[in-house]
């Protein structure tokens, strides 16, 4: 069927290690892996293999070091920064078959979890033990761990819990050698330098996470999510200040506008949201259940009093999932207005956020764009969303000016340019705006630590000098950017 | 690349993914192999690739759109409203017209879906050589002699019923009691062959709730068979004759009255109040005539309705007699994710008295039954059926309720091969049992 086996080939060697079932090498089946979230990003990989332990991928770790091909790890492809292209013909290593829990204890609450662990399936997991993981980021139902780990993901409830930094406590990582290192503990970092601090948001480009050792959290005793109905965005981002101001901790605060609210309500995700209102801010508070209540009423106080038209509270669970999938839904559902969607990502000051929120709808205003705003208020984490068609150069070119005027807009707030999804292919030519070349150097020499000779996820978080894809409607040519 | 007939029409379809990988999870060949190219979101770019010539027609696509289920459960998950099921049956036309769609997996189902399938009198004969057979244990004598794969298959077999349990279903069968309505039944080409006891039931429960329940003597197969396998043509020429065969028998009826707690106020389309379906794959079929044939179906298609559906709409009259069972429901793939029924019938379940309905861990996922798809990909099925097979057993269900035949079938040899003492029913079956 395939070309002659040549024994000592990249594909034949990583057949050994696999057994041939796991290597994919067909150009159709390459093709499908030459993206992931972010659509308008692609690299073709070499070769996609599907290793089932550690050993496995320290083996074929081994095999690309040998041949001097890069790799990448992969998980489910969801993530928005083009973090799991594999440039310079890489191989990429789709961890979705390593998807056990290996274990769980609850006294302790931690578990252990290999990388291709699906999120939610962890919280469901442990549901009978009363404990669930924190972070939720939107593409939870399918995104894994380890992806999770690679990219620090965050989620609406990142402002109570934090990012997955702040719930991992172990991981086995296969460093670009080979060879397997295990970093961290159960109990915490003992001593010393922080190095699963390091690991985590690291966008794979030191080693490859094959187990994490993570905390899992109480459930609350009880919770209450609120809908806010607001006649505008800005009334709704007004709502958050005054309710952080108030010295009340939501479990998370998110805004959804009304063109979103418009897509989310055509879709299979729909959740009864009112088409009239400009914005509605979902509140969840969550805690014991003698405090929950009343935090709940000033909270729908603080909205009314910022001009909320109502503020509806969720009557049961069914109700309260119902609000949560329209808002995790809503990237998706913003399929309905074009092929294609840029999902920006940056943070501001929260007290900024009414203004910002001006101007980013303004720059997409004035670029004839169609933008639209699901966002996590209350950390101030901005994500403007542009529908498009990539098939479009103009179009395109426009959508990457907006992204980056909205990127120099929250820089100049005092913002930075990523909350959640990491800078990957897709901003790594914006790290000079908040980083000096004496930072970026640094930061190449803790890479270097780990990773010598840069052969694990190239091309990622640091600046290149060559920036080639901006012309190409479809963006080819990114496998053409050296990896350093 | 050569032109190809099809890929065009497919198109934009494709266009409206928008990659965010929400169905990933849902996808149960994803689930198996952890793959891009075995998810939903990667066979519809590959499809898109295709199209937009970006990479050749070639054995990964072919492979893939038979690989997958048709389940839709991707469709259920889906934000953006891909219509994954459609573009499969158009991948697969395209696919089998470009000739790379061969060998005896191919011979088979074409024989079964032109020749066997849309035949009553073909079906019928056949099946009582079976039958026979089965009786006087002929098959067991030959089958250590067969293929592997005849075994395989033969194993999927259920036990086909005496003539006598096969007969039709009277064409017109009274309302019972004050009458609400009129429907019509649609009662499928394998259903009365294999699941006639079923078809009874289902009519006995339509009549003691009080509709009259009228059986087309011209009605044909569905079609959703030989649309899923990508034979367009056929499944088009089936659906034709179905909307000339209930319109015919709805106009030669008096016009329904509209008692209270009929199905529809308005005048209905086809003449009947509904047209009642018991087999979810029929039901999601007719429902997407329209899909097919164009304006031409929807009169049809919008007035068809699941048994479960139609009951928990209009209303069950009386209580039930008490089920003192453990009942564990499993939604078929083309209830939950085709037609979206998913409550009506645990409700009606829920509502007989002593029944307690036990959840499991797997409800919505599917059983790798999928047409024949049992008999062309045992392995993924077997794996598939697996994972089904470890939730039910977990419930300890006395009774396992699911409302498709090829469910039943695939989940009764499931069943058997782990020695689980458990009973297959169709909820309308426990329905009928406890008027």
């Amino acid at each position: 069927m395939g070309p002659t086996p040549n024994p000592s080939s990249l594909e034949a060697s990583l057949r050994d290690v696999v057994g041939a079932d796991q290597v994919l090498t067909r150009p159709e089946e390459l093709f499908v892996y030459e993206v992931d979230g972010l659509t308008h990003h692609s690299a073709r990989p070499r070769a996609v293999v599907l290793p089932a332990t550690t050993e496995e991928v320290a083996r074929v770790v081994k095999v690309c070091r040998r041949h001097e091909v890069p790799f990448v790890p992969r998980g489910a492809g969801t993530g928005l920064s083009g973090g799991a292209l594999a440039l310079g013909r890489g191989v990429i290593i789709e961890c979705a078959r390593m998807n056990s829990i290996l274990q769980i204890e609850p006294e302790d609450r931690y578990a252990v979890v290999q990388p291709g662990v699906v999120n939610t399936d962890l919280s469901k997991a442990v549901l009978h033990h009363g404990l669930f993981y924190a972070p939720d980021p939107s593409s939870q139902l399918v995104c894994t761990l380890g992806g999770n780990v690679a990219e620090n993901s965050g989620g609406p409830h990142t402002l109570k819990y934090g990012t997955t930094t702040d719930h991992v406590l172990a991981l086995e990582l296969v460093l670009p050698d080979g060879s397997v290192v295990r970093l961290g503990s159960p109990s915490g970092w003992p001593a010393g330098y922080d190095l699963v601090g390091a690991v985590v948001g690291s966008e794979g480009t030191l080693g490859v996470v094959t187990e994490a050792t993570v905390r899992l959290s109480p459930i609350p005793e009880r919770t209450e999510t609120l809908l806010g109905i607001f006649p505008d965005v800005v009334s709704a981002c007004r709502a958050v200040g005054a309710i952080i101001r108030s010295g009340l901790v939501p479990a998370a605060m998110e805004i959804v506008d009304r063109r979103t609210i418009e897509a989310v309500e055509a879709s299979v995700y729909a959740a009864g949201l009112p088409t009239d209102a400009g914005a509605v801010l979902i509140m969840e508070l969550d805690g014991a259940a003698v405090a929950v209540g009343a935090q709940a009423e000033r909270t729908r106080a603080l909205s009314l009093a910022e001009g909320a038209r109502d503020v509806q509270v969720a009557r049961d669970e069914q109700e309260r999932q119902r609000f949560w999938r329209a808002r995790k839904g809503a990237f998706g559902a913003m399929g309905r207005l074009a092929p294609d969607l840029y999902v920006n990502d940056a943070v501001v000051p929260r007290r900024k956020l009414p203004e910002i929120l001006e101007a980013v709808c303004a720059i997409g205003d004035r670029l004839g764009l169609r933008l639209s705003n699901v966002f996590h208020a209350g950390d101030g984490n901005l994500h403007p969303n542009i529908s498009f068609d990539r098939r479009d150069a103009d179009e395109l070119a426009r959508v990457l000016q907006a992204g980056e005027e909205i990127l120099r807009l929250c820089v100049e707030a005092g913002g930075v340019i990523s909350g959640e999804h990491g800078i990957g292919t897709e901003k790594r030519e914006y790290m000079g705006l908040l980083f000096s070349d004496d930072d970026l150097e640094a930061m190449k020499k803790l890479r270097a630590a780990f990773d010598p000779t840069l052969a694990c996820n190239p091309g990622k978080l640091f600046p290149t000098t060559r920036i080639c894809f901006e012309a190409n409607p479809k963006a080819r040519g990114y496998d053409q950017v050296p990896f350093e | 690349m050569t032109e190809v007939s099809g890929l065009e029409a497919l198109h934009p379809g494709t266009l409206d993914c928008v990659h965010c990988g929400m169905c990933l999870t849902s996808c149960p060949t994803y689930q198996v192999t952890g793959r891009e190219t075995s998810s939903p979101r990667g066979r519809v770019y590959l499809l898109r690739g295709v199209a937009e010539g970006e990479i050749p027609l070639a054995e990964t696509l072919a492979e893939e759109a038979y690989l997958c289920l048709g389940c839709r459960a991707c469709e259920t998950a889906c934000p953006s409203g891909v219509a994954f099921g459609s573009l499969l049956e158009q991948a697969r036309s395209v696919v089998d017209r470009a000739g790379l769609r061969r060998g005896w997996a191919k011979r088979i189902e074409q024989f079964a879906l032109r020749t066997v399938v849309p035949r009553p009198r073909v079906l019928h004969g056949l099946l009582g050589a079976v039958s026979v057979a089965q009786r006087l244990g002929l098959d067991r004598l030959v089958l250590p002699w067969l293929p592997r794969r005849w075994r395989e298959m033969h194993g999927l077999l259920p036990r086909i019923p005496a003539a006598s349990e096969r007969r039709r279903l009277p064409e017109v069968t009274p309302a019972i009691g004050e009458q609400r309505g009129r429907v019509a039944f649609f009662e499928g080409c394998i259903m009365p062959e294999v699941f006639g006891a079923m078809n009874r039931a289902t009519v006995r429960v339509l009549a003691s709730q009080g509709f009259e329940v009228v059986v087309p003597a011209a009605q044909r197969c569905c079609g959703a068979l030989q649309a899923h396998a990508g034979e367009l043509e056929l499944a088009t020429e089936l659906a034709r004759a179905n909307v000339i065969a209930f319109g015919q028998a709805g106009a030669q009826g008096d016009a329904p009255e509209n008692a209270p707690g009929t199905a529809s106020a308005t005048a209905p389309a086809t003449g009947f109040d509904a047209i009642v379906v018991n087999s979810a794959g029929c039901g999601a079929a007719l429902r997407e005539l329209d899909h097919w044939i164009g304006d031409e179906g929807a009169p049809l298609a919008g007035q068809v309705r699941d048994v479960c559906e139609f009951l928990d709409q209009v209303g069950m009259r009386g209580t039930p007699r008490p089920l003192s069972k453990r009942v564990a429901y499993d939604d078929p793939c083309h209830l939950i994710h085709a037609q979206g029924v998913a409550d009506a019938p645990r409700r009606l379940l829920e509502a007989i008295p002593e029944l307690e309905l036990v959840a499991h861990q797997d409800p919505a996922g599917c059983c790798g039954a999928a047409g024949i798809y049992n008999l062309t990909h045992p392995e993924m099925s077997a794996a598939i059926l697996a994972k089904k097979l470890d939730a039910l057993e977990a419930a300890r269900p006395a009774i396992i309720a699911t409302g498709n035949p090829g469910c039943l079938m695939q989940l009764q040899a499931g069943a058997q091969s782990r020695g689980m003492n458990v009973r297959l029913a169709h909820p309308i079956e426990l329905l009928a049992e406890t008027l």
